[in-house]
């Protein structure tokens, strides 16, 4: 039998790294007092196991019996080409490219900034953008989650992004995370804050995404605060190299009547994380939380939603869907949490998962607490093969049976990157599920 | 030998058996309707030509073009010129209508040693069929048959018959569900592909459909057999003695097709 006393040991390995990493750092007293407090936070928590209700399904230990090195000084060698994969064929979005977790000030592009738009890394913003980054911490609790407290600890760089009343940011913001083969054993902690102001809109990307067949960590995590009647569309896009591990935890504090828009797509890595949570804060606000994991081999994916109800009249949207081959195995855990007060709330979760082999694994656990009367939730979910009648039909029309599978396959997936409202995106992935099953 | 020839044929869905012993000939520039009442057999008859394998084959034969239908893979019927316009269209969210269709035509083409098509000769080819069933081309951007009205499924199939120009096309209750307008655009459809090397058979409950692919000959399936033929007017007794007539060899009045 486990004991919760064997997480402990991992923990300490953090320790010099810890130790090192708090005293070079020129970020402010508070900044570095709450890191003390993070990390302390974490070495009490140590690393989640599978008697946390949460982690259920999924075993951190692959994680916690690895000693990562710390990435906290520039390194890498990734040219701009190299990025070409990952930018949906667009050259004139606002980008930041952090390599190894570092900002490349070399590989971004921030000329074209309209006016209300503040986008710097997290180490120029401590000092910059003061007004801003003293949000930090506040929307993401480390209190009870140990790779949030983990981050906070280590946090070191990551994009501050600033938009400012009624300001409508028309092209996207591309946050580019890459790796190379620099980045091997180690690990990255970046953090990101997102904040809108009233009525202001953007689309914000984040992509995982890597040069290497490296094993490293990244643990990211994102803070958005959403100010009254602001709209952001936030896609994550995790491409991690194959054997790398990820966590990635988001969360989005939401006021009156704006709208929190997320797409998740989760293809790389060997054991990833993410946490999607937003709390509905004010009245009339609603978020829609698509996702598309597909995976194959011995991948592990895993994602966890949060929505909570916190006002009357809100609405919230999931669709999440999985594609699951060889023996890989998926989660998808919706939490659906409606205040006492929050009546009228409207929420819909769904879940679709086809297995494409005998030996894929999926667990999904719609999640939902209520505690209001006058409230709408409904959650479904489904786990199925490739439909016969489907697939005969489109037999019946000349298409073999490989061809008829795999189109079959794709057009699963292509149901839920329908809902991607950056046409760029949604024709890029709808091109690399294409590429993946057809 | 004549384009399709079916003996004695015997299946099952399950352990029921629904056809027991049916036997069919079907020449080229032939239409031939099967009629019969619900639970006859008429769709699995065209589900089995076409190769579903939800229905399990147990007895007798079919030669399609010479060859034994049986040996055949669903796919493999459809390249050799079979064509199965569906009862019930399936839905297919998230594959476009369009790309579908040329997917299916290439297919077919690359089947008949042919080279395939780009999506540009694509366009202008489905320019054309278009118009055969009154389709706009707004319908080639949205997902196969998702969110159609039941005529807008009905005339889809018979886009896809335009397109890919089968040897024998078997229409499974085409005509269910369609208002009159619908039908004879369909029907439209059916007669302008008509050439005098393909063949057509029309599954069918109602005389209705005759009135405008008017056939050749008319079979009476029931009890898993065809137990009557004759020539058009056939199809016209029935629809006014009702199909007890035929299967119980006593006619039962005007009432009893209705």
């Amino acid at each position: 039998m486990t004991t919760p006393v064997a997480s402990r040991g991992p923990v300490e390995s953090y320790v010099d790294a810890f130790d090192e990493h708090s005293t070079n750092a020129s970020v402010p007293s508070w900044v570095q007092s709450m890191r003390r407090a993070a990390f302390d936070r974490f070495a009490a928590l140590g690393f989640p196991t599978t008697k946390n209700e949460d982690w259920h399904f999924t075993s951190t230990s692959p994680i916690a019996e690895q000693e990562f090195v710390l990435l906290d000084a520039a390194s890498g060698d990734v040219r701009k080409e190299e990025l070409a994969p990952f930018t949906f064929g667009a050259s004139d979005w606002h980008t930041m490219v952090f390599v190894n977790g570092r900002y490349a000030a070399e590989l971004s592009d921030l000329s074209k900034l309209p006016k209300g738009v503040k986008l710097r890394d997290l180490t120029s913003a401590w000092t910059e953008l003061p007004d801003v980054v003293d949000r930090v911490g506040k929307i993401a609790s480390y209190d009870t989650h140990a790779f949030t407290a983990l981050n906070a600890a280590f946090m070191h760089d990551g994009a501050v992004l600033h938009v400012a009343d009624g300001v409508e940011v028309a092209k996207p913001i591309h946050l580019v995370f890459v790796t190379d083969a620099t980045a091997a054993k180690g690990m990255m902690h970046p953090r990101s804050l997102i904040m809108l102001g009233r009525h202001a809109k953007a689309a914000v990307i984040e992509s995982y995404v890597s040069t290497t067949d490296a094993m490293y960590l990244t643990n990211a995590v994102t803070e958005v605060s959403l100010a009254d009647g602001a709209t952001l569309l936030h896609y994550k896009m995790q491409r991690e190299a194959g054997r790398a591990f990820h966590v990635s935890t988001t969360e989005a504090s939401q006021a009156r009547d704006s709208h929190y828009i997320s797409f998740s797509l989760a293809t790389g890595g060997a054991l990833t994380r993410s946490n999607i949570y937003t709390t509905l804060d004010g009245e009339g606000a609603g978020a829609t939380l698509n996702g598309l994991f597909m995976l194959d081999g011995q991948q592990i994916s895993d994602h966890q939603t949060q929505i909570v109800h916190a006002k009357p009249n809100c609405f919230s949207r999931e669709l999440y869907k999985g594609i699951l081959d060889g023996r890989s195995h998926g989660v998808f855990n919706g939490k659906v949490y409606v205040h006492p007060i929050a009546q009228k709330t409207d929420g819909k979760q769904t879940n679709k998962t086809l297995l494409l082999s005998d030996t894929a694994q999926i667990d999904t656990k719609p999640q939902l607490e209520i505690f209001a009367d006058d409230v709408k939730c409904t959650h479904g979910a489904t786990v199925g093969q490739i439909d016969q009648m489907a697939l005969f039909y489109l037999k019946s029309r000349g298409i073999n049976q490989t061809f008829a599978r795999r189109l079959l396959t794709y057009a699963f997936a292509a149901d839920v990157l329908e809902t991607i409202e950056t046409e760029e995106i949604r024709v890029g992935l709808e091109h690399m599920t294409l590429e993946r099953f057809v | 030998m004549a384009l399709l020839v079916i003996k004695d044929l015997e299946a099952r869905v399950g352990d029921k058996p629904i056809l027991k012993g049916l036997s069919l000939t079907v020449d080229r520039g032939e239409v031939h309707a099967v009629m019969g009442p619900n639970g006859s057999g008429k769709s699995t008859l065209a589900q089995v030509l076409a190769g579903n394998p939800a229905y399990e084959v147990t007895g007798g034969s079919v030669s399609f073009d010479g060859k034994d239908l049986f040996e055949m893979e669903a796919e493999e019927r459809a390249q050799a010129g079979m064509f199965l316009a569906f009862q019930y269209p399936v839905e297919i969210p998230g594959v476009s209508n369009a790309y579908f269709l040329r997917a299916a035509y290439n297919e077919i083409r690359k089947a008949r040693g042919e080279d395939e098509v780009d999506p540009l000769e694509f366009a202008d080819l489905m320019d054309e069929k278009l118009g055969m069933v009154d389709m706009d081309s707004a319908m080639l951007n949205r997902s196969v048959n998702s969110g159609f009205s039941g005529g807008e499924k009905k005339r889809n199939e018979i886009l896809q018959m335009a397109v890919l120009e089968p040897r024998l096309a078997i229409l499974d209750e085409t005509d269910s569900g369609l208002d009159i307008d619908a039908l004879r655009i369909v029907a439209d459809g059916v007669n302008k592909l008509k050439r005098p090397d393909n063949a057509t058979i029309v599954v069918t409950h109602y005389q209705r459909l005759l009135n405008y692919i008017v056939p050749d000959f008319v079979h009476v399936l029931a009890h898993g057999r065809i137990l009557k033929s004759g020539g058009k007017d056939l199809a016209l007794e029935l629809e006014d003695k009702g199909y007890d007539w035929v299967t119980t060899g006593t006619p039962v009045g005007s009432m009893a097709g209705a």
